[in-house]
């Protein structure tokens, strides 16, 4: 992997090869694995993508505490309101997705579960709008894997390391760059779709209510996909940013490091220790196993 | 190393990586230490899971892993009724290990046949695991790889032999580490390779009049 954007953007550039491929051709070292069983790998994740955001939608998974369920096809059905049904589609496949998580349905975590939601959705709502196939999307999940990676070893995809900035604002970052490379973005135009995504997403807390993965997570994986779309529509469109990808990449970091504990997934603070959450909280226990031996 | 797969998954059920995928790794960690669906687990969760474990799914993640089932399989919501199935039998409580301790620490102690395991591990984080204690041992098993532990009474030629049996089956070696508690006393040596371990190698191994015990743990990712 990686360990930078910029590396990774000149490695194409120096080697004529395209971005996918060369995130596809470190892999393919560092683990031994062709690219053909890399690709393969990768249609499979996006089939299991797939399958979860239809569970979703279908709006019959019901998390146990009781926290999601449903919104997905509430959303779906009640919209859209204001600009059209893309961006409600979009909003809907990414609360689906982390409502089959919620359920213990079958996701893929990429980057992590509590954002499992935010790639699926835009890379999903482009490859219909922009008429792509599976191979393409396959290129698009291999840019993406690249930037999370230079993520990973720069700063962290953990809220309990950096807050949700850290999760949904890494997949977002994800996101942004594979749509920016597969509507035809240039190197330079991913790097800064990388940037322009991040920095709006800095600071952003990790509070779950009860220290679960549902609320506000559903929510924002949906609003962390639109905050994608808008650094790549930007970037697109010759918008430029004056810090580098890597220096934001690595601000994100340095915000989760100074984060205090109580904002890192430990739901002490924010949304999670407010008097409506607690009552939530104390309405909805979770279940104790059953069927334990004491 | 991080590998891309990390980053594009792991494929799991959720809701958690670290408290369900992790957790249904380290149960099938210690399972593979003990060889055998166990009688009996007990299972001490420490901070983070034992605090948020419930909300998590971590202990029914946990008995799954302990049945043999892997972090993608849907039959993790019904853990309990499978574990059941299997004769197994568990409990759970809550263990304070101290500050040091990785936030999501569960012990293991599994029973077959009269013969009993520890396990201490932590779920590190994106579904990643560390095995840190096996027997009272201090070890550093990710399942990333084949692995084979072995406790040895320490005598010359130990390591010599090992190796020789797992080249001899084709059985390329990643990283290696012995740790004994005294000279000629007992030794653990922890091999991790490339290749599984077969039947065969294991029970040449096995034979050895001093290899007390020996196990065999499946690569996990």
């Amino acid at each position: 992997m990686h360990s930078s954007i910029e590396s990774l953007i000149r490695d194409a550039e120096a080697s004529g090869l395209t971005l996918p491929r060369v995130v596809a051709a470190a892999e393919e070292a560092e683990s031994g694995r062709s690219e053909a069983e890399i690709r393969n790998r990768i249609r499979n994740t996006l089939r299991v993508m797939r399958e979860a955001i239809v569970e979703g939608l279908e709006g019959k998974v019901h998390s146990p505490s009781g926290l999601t369920g449903g919104r997905a096809r509430r959303l779906q059905e009640n919209g859209p309101r204001l600009l059209g049904g893309r961006v409600t589609e979009t909003l809907a496949r990414a609360i689906a997705t982390l409502e089959v998580n919620a359920a213990m349905g079958l996701i893929v975590a990429a980057p992590t579960a509590g954002a499992a939601g935010v790639l699926p959705a835009i890379l999903f709502s482009v490859a219909e709008a922009l008429d792509l196939d599976e191979e393409r999307l396959v290129d698009g999940m291999l840019v993406a894997g690249g930037v999370g990676g230079v993520i990973a070893q720069r700063a962290s995809l953990a809220g309990a390391q950096g807050g949700c900035q850290a999760e949904t604002g890494s997949a977002a970052a994800m996101g942004a760059a594979a749509v920016t490379w597969l509507a035809g973005g240039s190197g330079e135009q991913v790097a800064t779709s990388v940037a322009l995504c991040l920095q709006g997403m800095l600071g952003l807390i990790c509070d779950p209510i009860g220290g679960l993965v549902e609320v506000p997570c559903i929510y924002r994986n949906a609003s962390a996909a639109m905050q994608a779309i808008a650094a790549a529509e930007m970037a697109l469109a010759g918008l430029d940013f004056p810090v580098t990808a890597d220096e934001v990449i690595d601000v994100m970091g340095e915000v989760g490091r100074r984060m205090p504990v109580a904002y890192r997934e430990t739901a002490q603070g924010g949304l999670a220790a407010t008097e409506s959450a607690r009552r939530l909280v104390q309405i909805r226990p979770t279940k104790r196993p059953r069927g334990a031996s004491a | 190393m991080v590998s891309l797969f990390d980053i594009l998954g792991p494929v799991m059920i959720g809701p958690s990586s670290s408290h369900t995928a992790g957790a249904c790794r380290l149960g099938r960690m210690a399972r593979a230490v003990l060889g055998h669906t166990p009688e009996h687990a007990r299972i001490e969760l420490h901070g983070s899971f034992a605090a948020t474990g419930e909300g998590h799914g971590t202990q029914r993640a946990i008995v799954g892993g302990l049945v043999g089932l892997a972090p993608d399989d849907p039959r993790l919501r019904d853990a309990y009724a499978e574990a059941a199935a299997a004769g197994m039998t568990w409990e759970f409580a809550e263990v304070d290990l101290g500050a040091e301790a990785h936030p999501n620490t569960a012990r293991f102690e599994l029973r077959h046949e009269g013969e009993v395991v520890t396990v201490r591990g932590a779920s590190v984080g994106g579904g990643r695991v560390e095995v840190t204690e096996l027997n009272g041992f201090p070890v550093s098993l990710t399942g990333d790889y084949h692995t084979l532990v072995l406790l040895a009474h320490d005598e010359p030629g130990t390591i010599h032999t090992v190796t020789g049996v797992l080249s001899a089956n084709g059985v390329n070696l990643a990283t290696m580490r012995v740790d004994r508690t005294g000279r000629h006393q007992d030794a653990l040596m922890t091999i991790e390779a490339d290749e599984p371990i077969s039947d065969a190698a294991l029970d040449e191994i096995r034979a050895r009049p001093w290899v007390k015990w020996a196990r065999r743990i499946e690569r996990t990712s």
